[in-house]
Parts: C-alpha cells; structure tokens; sequence
C-alpha cells in the first residue's frame, strides 16, 4: 500500500526585525531596500571596536505578555510569544481541546538568555546566591521560547528546540515540516528567535574579527558579496512561522503563502567557525534539499542566501552554487536580506524562510542592498540595489553556521484557486 | 509605623504579581488567592529582604505563605532591629 504523502504549507508569519515588526511593514521595508542597522545603543563601551547592530526598535513585550510574566522571561523569549502570536493570527488558527494535541511548537535560538546570564553574574559576584532570581534558569534555556509559546496558545503535541548557531531558524522550520509530514503533528508553530546585543555576545564576536567595524556608516556595514564587505552586523529578532499539512489549512480554508517541499542538512566536518572548503557542506546541503522535493537545479529560481558579508562565507557560498547549479547559478537570482536586517544570528533562518514564502506569494524578490563593488569572486545576479517584481515558481533558504552545521529549506509556490 | 509596613507590603505584592493593589488582603493567600506559584513566592520574599533591609532564611519564608503572615514577620524583624 502506498500511503498518500502529507503536504505541508506555510499559512502564518510572525516577523521581529530591525527592519520593522509585523509582517506588513517588514515586508514593505525589505522590498524597498531599506537598512534597518544603526547606532549600538543597548550598552556602552568606549574600548568596543564594534558600535553598529540591528536593534529592534519597535516592539513592546507588554503588548503580548503581562508584566507580571514579562520578567521571567529574557528578551529572546519575548520575542518568541510576540513574533509566534502574529503568526498564529496569521494564520487564524484556532486551538481548540479538539487540536490541540496535533499542534506542536519547534523554535530555536543560537545563544538564547546570554542578557540573563550577564546581568545575574555580576548579581551573583556582587551579592551571592540570593540575589539570583527564582526565575533565572527558565529566562534563560533555549526550549523555554517553544515552552512559553504553547502555555500561551494551548498547543499540546511536540514541543522542541534547536541550537545550531546560525542555521536554528532554518532546522527549526525544517524539522518541523518533517515532523508534519511523518504524521506526528498537523500544525506546528515554527522558527528561530535571537537577542543577544550584549557587551560579551559583541565583544566575542568582534575578537573573532567577524564584524564589520564599519562603526560610522551603520546603513553601509552589511554588504554581502561586495568586494569592500568586513564582517557581518549583529542582529536581533524573531521569524516564526505556522506551518500546516495541506489538507488540514484547506479544509479550514486558511490563506496559504507557500509550500515547504524540500529539507536539506549537513554537516561539514571541518572546522569550528570557518565554512568548509569549496562550500562542500552548503553544496551537499542544497543538493538534498532539491532532492527531498524531488526538483531539478534548472527549476529554482530564487536563493536567500546566508549570505553574511564576510569574506569566506560570501565567497564560498557563491562557489557552491555554483557547484550545483552550473550554467544556471548564473540565471537564477540570489540576494542576501541580511544586507537589510543585519544578522540575526539563530534567528536568521525563521525571518528569511518568511522572506522566501512572501517572495514566491507575492512574485518580488528582494534585492542586496549596498552591492556597490562586486567582488570578482562572486559573480551571480544577486538582486543589486533594486527588488524584482517576478512570479517564481521554486525558492530556496540558506542558513549555515559555526560548528559546520547546514540547513537549506525548499519553498514552492501555491497556486489557490 | 505597622500601617507603613502594611502599605508597603502590599505595595510590593502588587508589583510582584501584577495585581491591583485592592485585591491585596490581608487574609490573602499568595497561591490560593493571589495566583502565585511556587517560584513567584520565592521571588516575593526577595523582594520583601531589598526593601526592608531583612534576612528572611528559607525554613522562616516557608512559613509565610498569607499577606498578613508577611506584614507580621516583618514587622517583628523590624522591631528586632
């Protein structure tokens, strides 16, 4: 017996971001190039080579969760409840006793409640252990965002988390649409949450050089596959997605912006921090995505690329397209939001599948802002300066990160008649 | 000065909870009555320690488990002082 293959579809987004929260304006801003970077402002330290990051200027936590239940959470979490409740109105979905145990929630982050961290070890050096807050331990774990997420919404099937660094979103999202597809779930709230623009989250990456020192022209610092990129701009946010079986969003008739149809993951093993040689990792990643979906090369149309804007990831993500794609790397489009948002780190994946679901609802394809200088080693269209208005038919999310870990999620366009 | 404790107790209860200050009662029980769980107690007792300068030890916060419980260990660690 053969058993009919679930389908899985995109039916809400719930979007946090530097350039703006909501989907409506997010969206609105991402396709008119505007940069959400700007001036650090959450601490201060004159001795801090890096003085940029992509702030989220526009969310109130309170507008989502009481004040007694904000403080136990950390800012990563907050963005959790607020960008998974925008999706799940979205969405419209509704979650009753009936559903509720086949509705999940799968969400990530890189770093998770490193703010917590900070600000309860200088409590604890300073005055011991009883200055440490009852609440500490659960503002803090990673799962604690899927966690407060379905005590919120009354979702009582899977309940996950991921943490792999800059590739979480996209394993979250991906995950989930496999754990739909084998039946375990119907609906499942999915994606990738990040807040960690702290003093040692910055320090720690700019000792590493990974970030752009561009400190004097915030808007310019981002600029994936330019030949003058110096590293990447750290960001924060939420993108977080409902995710359903096709049959089950119909038979509701929910609004469908997308199919999720492929899922790849890899690992380099290779090193640390550093993209493995040739982009080997990303290649054999997209590979299996395109298989999983059972789509040629030639049919993709649109890449969101990780495309971070440091040297080795621009380079060597652009040579495993290459690798792949062939003679078509060189028609299809790729373009890197992150030239927009700045990166947000384990939440990446969640806001740039959001921007792959709308790309293929809307026909538009974002564009690379700040691409003023092509670097000779990259050499693909990738959307320079203006978005796209074209109807696409196949569109693929990139997300990579340290440790060598690799998720590439295949979205198709749905036709609802 | 009992009255001042009183107020302020119930004050930071309040706060702690985010509850109208109304609602605070004296015969007011932090979970049964107030929705408080078990770490929000323990956070309660925090509070009380930072703003009455008190040592409140875990065997004692057990105990107080009552707004009016709260007002009368306070008040006579105060009278101790």
């Amino acid at each position: 017996m053969v058993l009919k293959e679930r389908k899985v579809v995109v039916t809400g987004v719930g979007l946090i971001t530097p350039v703006g929260t909501g989907k409506e304006k997010a969206w609105n801003n991402i396709i008119n190039g505007v940069c959400g970077i700007g001036p650090l402002t959450r601490f201060s330290d004159p001795l801090m080579p890096v003085r940029i990051a992509g702030e989220v200027a526009d969310f109130d936590p309170l507008q989502y969760i009481s004040v007694k239940d904000v403080k136990k959470m950390d800012r990563f979490i907050h963005f959790a409840v607020g960008a998974a409740d925008m999706a799940i109105e979205d969405a419209a979905l509704k979650i009753t006793s009936e559903n509720a145990n086949r509705v999940g929630v799968l969400i990530g982050s890189g770093i998770g409640g490193l703010p917590a961290i900070e600000s309860y070890c200088k409590a604890y050096m300073e005055n011991g252990y009883k200055k440490v807050s009852p609440f500490f331990i659960p503002m803090l774990i990673i799962n604690l965002a899927a966690g407060n997420v379905s005590i919120r919404c009354g979702a009582k099937g899977p309940n996950s988390s991921v943490a792999t660094a800059c590739a979480t979103g996209s394993h979250a999202i991906g995950d989930a649409y496999k754990i739909i597809q084998r039946g375990d779930a119907d609906a499942m709230i999915a994606g990738g949450t990040e807040s960690v623009i702290t003093p040692l989250a910055v320090g720690g990456f700019a000792i590493m050089k990974a970030l752009s020192r561009r400190n004097d022209e915030p808007h310019r610092a981002s600029r994936p596959f330019d030949l003058n990129r110096d590293g990447f701009v750290v960001s924060e946010g939420a993108g977080i997605v409902v995710l359903e079986e096709l049959e089950h969003a119909l038979n509701r008739g929910a609004r469908i912006y997308a199919e999720v149809v492929g899922y790849g993951m890899t690992g380099d093993a290779y090193h640390i921090t550093a993209p493995s040689i040739d982009g080997d990792g990303a290649y054999r990643c997209m590979a299996i995505a395109l298989n999983d979906g059972n789509v040629s090369p030639e049919e993709v149309d649109y890449i969101n690329a990780h495309g971070t804007s440091t040297k080795f990831n621009d380079e060597l993500e652009t040579i495993a397209i290459k690798k792949l794609f062939k003679e078509h790397a060189y028609k299809l489009a790729v373009s890197s939001t992150k030239s927009m948002t700045g990166h947000l780190l384990g939440a990446a994946g969640g806001v740039e599948s959001i921007f792959c679901a709308l790309a293929l609802h809307y026909g538009i394809i974002p564009p690379t802002i700040n691409l003023d200088t092509p670097d000779p080693e990259c050499d693909l269209d990738y959307v320079a300066h203006k978005a796209r208005k074209v109807d696409i038919n196949f569109a693929l999310c990139n997300s990579f990160g340290f440790g060598g870990t690799n998720a590439c999620i295949l979205f198709k366009r749905f036709n609802q008649t | 000065m009992g009255q001042d404790v009183q107020e302020k107790v119930k004050e930071i209860i309040s706060k702690q909870l985010g509850i109208d200050i109304a609602q605070v009662k004296s015969e007011a029980s932090f979970v049964e009555d107030l929705g408080a769980d078990s770490l929000d107690t323990v956070e309660l007792v925090m509070a009380f320690e930072e703003a009455f300068g008190v040592q409140i030890p875990d065997e004692d916060a057990e105990k107080i488990t009552k707004v009016q419980d709260a007002i009368d260990y306070i008040q006579k660690k105060l009278d101790q002082k």
